[in-house]
């Protein structure tokens, strides 16, 4: 099991470093560079002088494979992500702030997203081509064409113009007040949830609909077992490890959705601080939220596959 | 006799035709979709004769008019029709929708066919290639993506073709693979056949369903991811009518006085995707009862 984990481990190396070299390369062909916009927001007069001085003091003059060692090695001996190009803030400590929000928002809108899915897709498994399934699947198709940012967009609205109510735009961390962050919160997630929630529910139905008529099932009905016991210990236990992988495959999409639901709810987190940093040029900091994005979506599928050891005592790791 | 005349009098009617009876007889709410999406496809070519007033078309009298019958979507902060934005916005997403979702399909097909069939080692580098895509979510690498190439019609087709096109290769590289097997590619391999005329002759006729069924939901998944980027003010710039576009940016503090702007283009999205969805879901049901359910 560990020299499993260890392994995973080790070939996550060779794709981060492709990542970090691509994203590394990329946004230095941001047009309209960071220089040009610095001088004409700081009322510099271009001349030849400052523009070299801003240069060497960013250290863009350095050929691009010394700026990406020197900003490899900062990562990975002493956790340096470079400095912010406007603030001079720490990339390191931008991101610390801004990835538990981020991550409180994708956590709470998988929570809703599994209550939504799974009781409504074994719900339909169990009760096949009734009036009850195609109400969960018309619902689970509909879900997936509903775009997040709408459905955002009208919470917005609507309750502003029928009861004057509007969500609140300044946050509240969670470590201040964690019921008024929850509370923040929770709408951001229902909508992130219920719109990831539409995939989940069809292969938990699909699966739910497998499992049910293997023997096991049928020794367990004919044991005198209870509807629920049945479905609960014996049949959801199995069809819910496909699941988990689709929680893995999903990973990326909650991220992007988060992004979304970040800029409408105003929550600052990752997404909020990208779409900034995109559009001031920030290089070091849209290098370093692409980089912890790809190693928080490895790493959760890294977990993903080490649960299914929990759910199946089949699955042994080699 | 009557057993016989049956599949015989069948085989006389067109495959197109055959097909079609089958879409409407077995799946009429993907019938529907599919009608939809015509439609659809139908407003966007022809939305210069469709549109009743031009997408950018300033009409200060008329500026946050409700819904009437002048102007059925209403107008927006500036006074432009909104049933004329959302049909120009149509166009767009046509335009865009079908350029990425055929250059994703086409590159999934090259990177699908070749690694399937060919497998070893030019196999195992592309999967493990594509499994380090796989982690970066589409958005975020539109984003950096865009704010490098800027904003723009060609470079947002292009960006969205390359992303889904690598990671839709899975799926055609799984039906080479079962392709792969059968009698008669070994049968062509037997006499001597090359490996391009393989390929071309035997292997891409026989996987060219799920091709059909992944360029159908990528039409909606590229109409779906557009219309995110250009609410987040990444898309084709204002003041292109966009979906998306049209439920951000400026248009957006106008909502609160003129909630019918929140409410025309979502719906478009919605009831367009929907239908894409749905048809594609019958399209895969009828080609290939196997992988129902599936995704």
């Amino acid at each position: 099991m560990q020299a499993y984990i260890v392994r995973r481990l080790l070939a996550l190396i060779p794709a981060l470093f492709f990542a970090s070299v691509i994203v590394f390369v990329t946004v230095r062909l941001i047009p309209g560079s960071v220089i040009d916009l610095m001088l004409s927001q700081n009322d510099i007069s271009a001349d030849k002088l400052s523009r070299e001085q801003l240069v060497s003091a960013l250290g863009f003059d350095k050929p691009i494979w010394e700026q990406y060692a020197r900003w490899m090695g900062g990562i990975l001996l002493s956790g340096d992500f470079g400095r912010s190009l406007w603030h001079n803030t720490p990339v390191a400590e931008l991101l610390l702030a801004r990835l538990p929000v981020t991550f409180e928002l994708g956590l709470m809108a998988l929570a809703v997203a599994l209550a939504v899915a799974i009781p409504i897709g074994a719900y339909s498994a169990m009760r096949q081509d009734t009036a009850g399934d195609y109400i969960g699947r018309s619902f689970s198709i509909l879900m997936l064409a509903v775009p997040s940012f709408w459905m955002g967009t009208m919470v917005m609205v609507f309750p502003s113009i029928w009861w004057g109510w509007s969500p609140e735009v300044k946050f509240v961390a969670f470590r201040q007040d964690p019921l008024h962050n929850l509370s923040q919160m929770i709408l951001p997630a229902v909508i992130l949830g219920t719109s990831l929630s539409a995939v989940t529910m069809r292969l938990t139905r699909t699966m739910m609909l497998e499992v049910l008529r293997q023997d096991y099932i049928r020794t367990a009905w004919a044991k005198g077992l209870s509807e629920s016991l049945v479905v609960a210990r014996h049949a959801l236990r199995n069809a819910l490890i496909p699941v988990v992988t689709l929680i893995g495959l999903q990973a990326p999409l909650l991220i992007g959705g988060a992004v979304i639901m970040e800029q409408i709810f105003v929550i600052p987190g990752m997404g909020l601080l990208l779409l900034d940093a995109v559009n001031q040029r920030d290089y070091p900091i849209i290098t370093g939220v692409f980089l912890i994005v790809g190693v928080a979506v490895m790493l959760i599928n890294l977990l993903v596959d080490l649960s299914y050891g929990v759910l199946d005592p089949k699955v042994r790791y080699r | 006799m009557a057993t016989l005349a049956g599949p015989l009098a069948r085989r006389t009617a067109s495959p197109a035709l055959q097909f079609l009876g089958r879409l409407f007889g077995e799946k009429p709410l993907g019938a529907i979709g599919g009608i939809v999406f015509l439609l659809f496809l139908f407003c966007g070519i022809f939305a210069d004769l469709l549109a009743p007033h031009g997408a950018n078309q300033i009409s200060p009298i008329n500026r946050l008019k409700p819904p009437s019958w002048a102007f059925p979507f209403g107008t927006d902060n500036l006074g432009r029709d909104v049933l004329s934005r959302c049909i120009y916005g149509a166009q767009l997403s046509v335009i865009i929708g079908f350029c990425a979702a055929g250059l994703a399909t086409g590159i999934s097909v090259v990177i699908g066919i070749l690694t399937g069939y060919l497998g070893g080692k030019v196999d195992l580098i592309t999967q493990r290639f594509v499994d380090a895509w796989q982690s970066f979510p589409d958005l975020v690498v539109l984003i950096v993506v865009v704010s490098v190439v800027g904003p723009g019609m060609a470079q947002i087709t292009v960006t969205l073709g390359l992303l889904l096109g690598i990671a839709g290769s899975r799926i055609i590289r799984s039906a080479v693979i079962s392709v792969r097997e059968n009698m008669y590619v070994h049968a062509a391999q037997s006499i001597g056949a090359s490996t391009g005329r393989i390929l071309w002759r035997h292997v891409l006729p026989n996987v060219l369903a799920p091709i059909v069924v992944l360029f159908t939901t990528r039409v909606g998944a590229v109409i779906l991811i557009e219309s995110a980027l250009s609410f987040l003010g990444l898309g084709v710039p204002p003041p292109a009518p966009t979906w998306g576009g049209m439920l951000s940016g400026s248009g957006r503090a106008f909502m609160f006085h003129g909630p019918w702007l929140a409410l025309a283009p979502g719906l478009c999205l919605t009831v367009v995707v929907y239908a894409i969805n749905v048809f594609g879901d019958a399209l895969r049901d009828l080609f290939d009862p196997r992988m129902r359910g599936s995704g």
